[in-house]
């Protein structure tokens, strides 16, 4: 029971990393239709941010005053870095074909990934602790630590102020609007291009939350940390119903969930820890093929 | 001259064009003339990638299907193909070898287990391919994601072909270290592959796509491309054909992966997703739906790094002047050229001279006068350290400035040349009454997705 407390809580830890990035990778889909393949390099220049921020400021020790001015520079500089991707890069290729656009993003993904390797050098740098991690023990051996209630605490602010953004501000009300028909957003009025930079704002912050909770969580970051991690995102989303954001976070916890459970019960029946990372793609095949459209997406039926 | 005999010779003259190249690439060179071990391995990884571009262009150019777990077929075929060779053809080997002679003992037994590789990975696209083809578009390409990841997966928890540690050659199942006795199997994996058993392949593989692409299986995958609806509604069985051109093109890779294992020791790393992406770049930058695109493509793909690892400036300026040209010769227009220079040859001799010696002026003024290169490096270090951030920045612009990849829809050859000097200037219409080719064209079911979402 310790045992599957712990492995609940990690889970359930891992799981709401992947659902920010995911939020990211949905938002986009569902307005652009682009599976915006650099989103899990923002994951990346987010945890990058966080370090220089810190570093700049002096920050070495334990504060919360100091968290806090690490995660809003992150997230604004990454949604910087994201607003400009998308003027600079997707809005020319928007109006071509989805495999060039898709091309483009990988294209901007490997751009991001060898220039940080270029400038930074490909080895982990450590990330400034700035919280004391004391771990609370819940009952028995499972415990919680500070920064994985840090995790839990900012992630689920987050999505409830995506979710205030998305259904109660004129702006959320317009990205729904562009996410139903583009097209039509456009004649009623809307400035669709100010919404879709908007969204890349709104999913690369997020992102960059993401990534500086992690890198108080596990303090390694490196210029590669984003494809996995990104990659598992995007399956995160696509299992809940890609373009649907109660969806993406529903994706993200399961895949944590389902990693950590492999890593913990899998020996007893069989599977090896080291399948942890197949298992999200394992999970993603079958309800894909059982619902092809995810968990919570909405079947689209086709008409001649 | 007979058609036969026209293929015939063709066969002899590209049999010994790659002879000759694989005798230059050998210790003893060709009549004095040799390529250097660093650049045999480039053109090696040329022909493979090749052998990879050209099959996955079967299922994604030609029948429409957006797969991005091209390289998890290759996985297999390079596994399954250092398997055999490591764990049972030693002993018919020898027993060849007393036949036969060593060489060609090697030569047969290399040939069995490149197609055990090619059928090993069919049956992998088989089981992959039943029940992922139902899918369509972003959710087929992420399923056949997931599938290349999983087999990875699979073999880095297989201790017998080394696990994470790659596979070198025979493992003992008991200690998990490689073997010592020989009698378990080969301590490690022959290298068999030369550039003449890559070049080979590559022209098969070339060979057979086209002929598909040609024949009435080719028609029904490009109906299926053009129209998957219509063309269930003309009796079509599109899943079958569907799975058929996928099995093709993974027999294909699983060759390639073959041919890789027996050349650079396979490892895990070496198929990740992100060689499944490096592949669709060559077909989309080549154009989708063209063969001699998806050649050029794998080409430039893989000489690209290497190039900017030795020339960063030069690639960048001959890049750069594309569209500085451009507007150029349009303004000078083939009117005002002497007549040999109006068409055909004359005029591509034309272009390029023209370019070449823009070239030489822009190299001169940048590198020689103004040293360029010093200043740029007392800034950011050396730039071929760079060199990856420059491929990134290619790519994305030649997406901006030619979305349809270089050759469109179209094939590059003779006939090419000579329409292209009857069409007037600045048309941009696609070849061969292909249609619009995929890369070109919105994707119909996400609109329709979109209608219903509307209602």
């Amino acid at each position: 029971m310790d045992t599957f407390v712990q492995q609940l809580i990690n889970g359930l830890n891992i799981g709401a990393i992947y659902a920010l990035i995911a939020l990211g990778y949905t938002m986009v889909y569902g307005i652009l239709r682009l599976i915006n393949f650099a989103h899990g390099d923002i994951y990346m220049v987010g945890a990058f941010a966080g370090y220089f921020i810190a570093n700049s400021l002096g920050l070495a020790g334990p504060s919360w005053g100091g968290l806090l001015v690490v995660l809003l520079g992150s997230m604004i500089v990454a949604a910087l870095v994201g607003m400009a991707i998308e003027r600079f890069a997707y809005r020319p290729v928007r109006k071509y074909s989805r495999m060039t656009t898709l091309i483009t993003a990988i294209g901007v993904s490997l751009l991001i990934e060898n220039l940080f390797v270029a400038k930074f050098g490909g080895q982990g740098r450590g990330f400034p602790q700035l919280l004391q991690d004391d771990a609370y023990h819940l009952f028995g051996n499972a415990a919680i630590s500070k920064s994985q209630i840090l995790i839990f605490v900012v992630s689920i602010a987050l999505m409830v102020l995506l979710q205030w953004i998305i259904f109660k501000t004129k702006v959320g009300t317009a990205m729904r609007a562009v996410s139903f028909n583009l097209n039509s957003a456009k004649l009623m009025g809307i400035n669709t291009n100010a919404i879709i930079t908007f969204t890349f704002a709104l999913g690369s912050a997020l992102a960059a939350a993401a990534g500086v909770l992690t890198a108080q969580y596990s303090p390694t970051i490196d210029p590669l940390m984003g494809i996995t991690t990104g990659l598992k995102a995007f399956v995160a989303a696509v299992l809940g119903g890609i373009g649907n954001i109660p969806g993406a976070v529903l994706g993200g916890l399961l895949i944590g969930v389902a990693e950590t459970m492999v890593v913990g019960y899998g020996a007893n029946i069989g599977i090896a820890s080291t399948y942890r990372d197949a298992v999200a793609f394992a999970i993603l095949i079958l309800v894909l093929l059982l619902r092809p459209s995810g968990l919570l997406g909405s079947t689209v039926q086709e008409k001649v | 001259m007979p058609r036969f005999l026209k293929r015939l010779l063709g066969a002899v003259v590209i049999a010994l064009v790659l002879l000759a190249i694989n005798m230059a690439m050998s210790k003893k060179g060709f009549f004095g003339f040799g390529i250097d071990l660093y650049q045999v391995d480039i053109w090696k990884m040329v022909g493979i990638n090749i052998i990879l571009a050209v099959s996955l262009n079967l299922i994604n150019g030609f029948t429409g299907q957006f797969s991005i777990g091209h390289i998890g077929f290759m996985a297999i075929g390079a596994y399954s193909s250092a398997y055999l060779t490591v764990y049972f053809t030693q002993g018919w080997e020898q027993q060849l070898a007393g036949m036969l002679g060593a060489q060609a003992a090697a030569a047969i037994i290399f040939t069995f287990v490149i197609l055990m590789g090619a059928l090993a990975a069919a049956v992998a696209g088989l089981v992959v391919g039943i029940p992922t083809l139902r899918l369509r578009g972003d959710y087929l390409a992420i399923a056949t994601l997931g599938f290349a990841e999983i087999i990875r997966i699979i073999i880095v928890n297989i201790n017998k072909v080394g696990a994470a540690t790659g596979f070198r050659g025979c493992v003992d199942p008991v200690t998990g270290a490689t073997c010592v006795d020989p009698a378990m199997g080969r301590l490690t994996i022959p290298a068999y592959t030369n550039f003449m058993w890559i070049g080979v392949f590559a022209v098969i593989t070339i060979v057979v796509i086209y002929n598909i692409v040609k024949s009435d299986t080719g028609r029904v995958l490009i109906s299926i491309r053009e129209d998957e609806l219509a063309a269930q509604a003309m009796g079509v069985n599109t899943t079958r054909y569907k799975v058929t051109a996928f099995v093709i093109s993974a027999a294909f890779a699983g060759v390639a992966g073959a041919l890789y294992g027996h050349w650079r020791l396979p490892h895990p790393n070496d198929f990740t997703f992100v060689r499944s992406f490096e592949i669709i770049i060559m077909i989309v930058l080549g154009g989708m739906g063209s063969i001699t695109g998806s050649v050029l493509g794998a080409v430039v793909i893989t000489i690209l790094p290497e190039f900017l690892r030795t020339y960063p400036y030069e690639i960048v300026i001959l890049l750069a002047l594309i569209p500085i040209m451009v507007p150029i010769l349009r303004a000078i227009g083939r009117n005002r050229l002497p007549q040999s220079l109006r068409t055909g040859l004359g005029y591509y001799a034309f272009v390029v001279a023209a370019y070449a010696v823009l070239f030489a002026i822009a190299r001169l003024i940048l590198i020689n006068l103004l040293s360029i290169d010093i200043r740029l490096q007392s800034v950011i270090g050396d730039i071929s350290n760079y060199r990856l951030v420059i491929y990134s920045l290619l790519l994305i612009g030649l997406m901006l400035t030619r979305p349809q990849g270089v050759l469109g829809g179209r094939e590059f050859g003779f006939n090419w040349l000579k329409r292209a000097q009857r069409r007037p200037e600045g048309d941009e219409a696609v070849g061969t009454s292909k249609g619009v080719p995929i890369a070109e064209r919105d994707d119909p079911t996400a609109d329709r997705a979109k209608e219903v979402e509307n209602r």
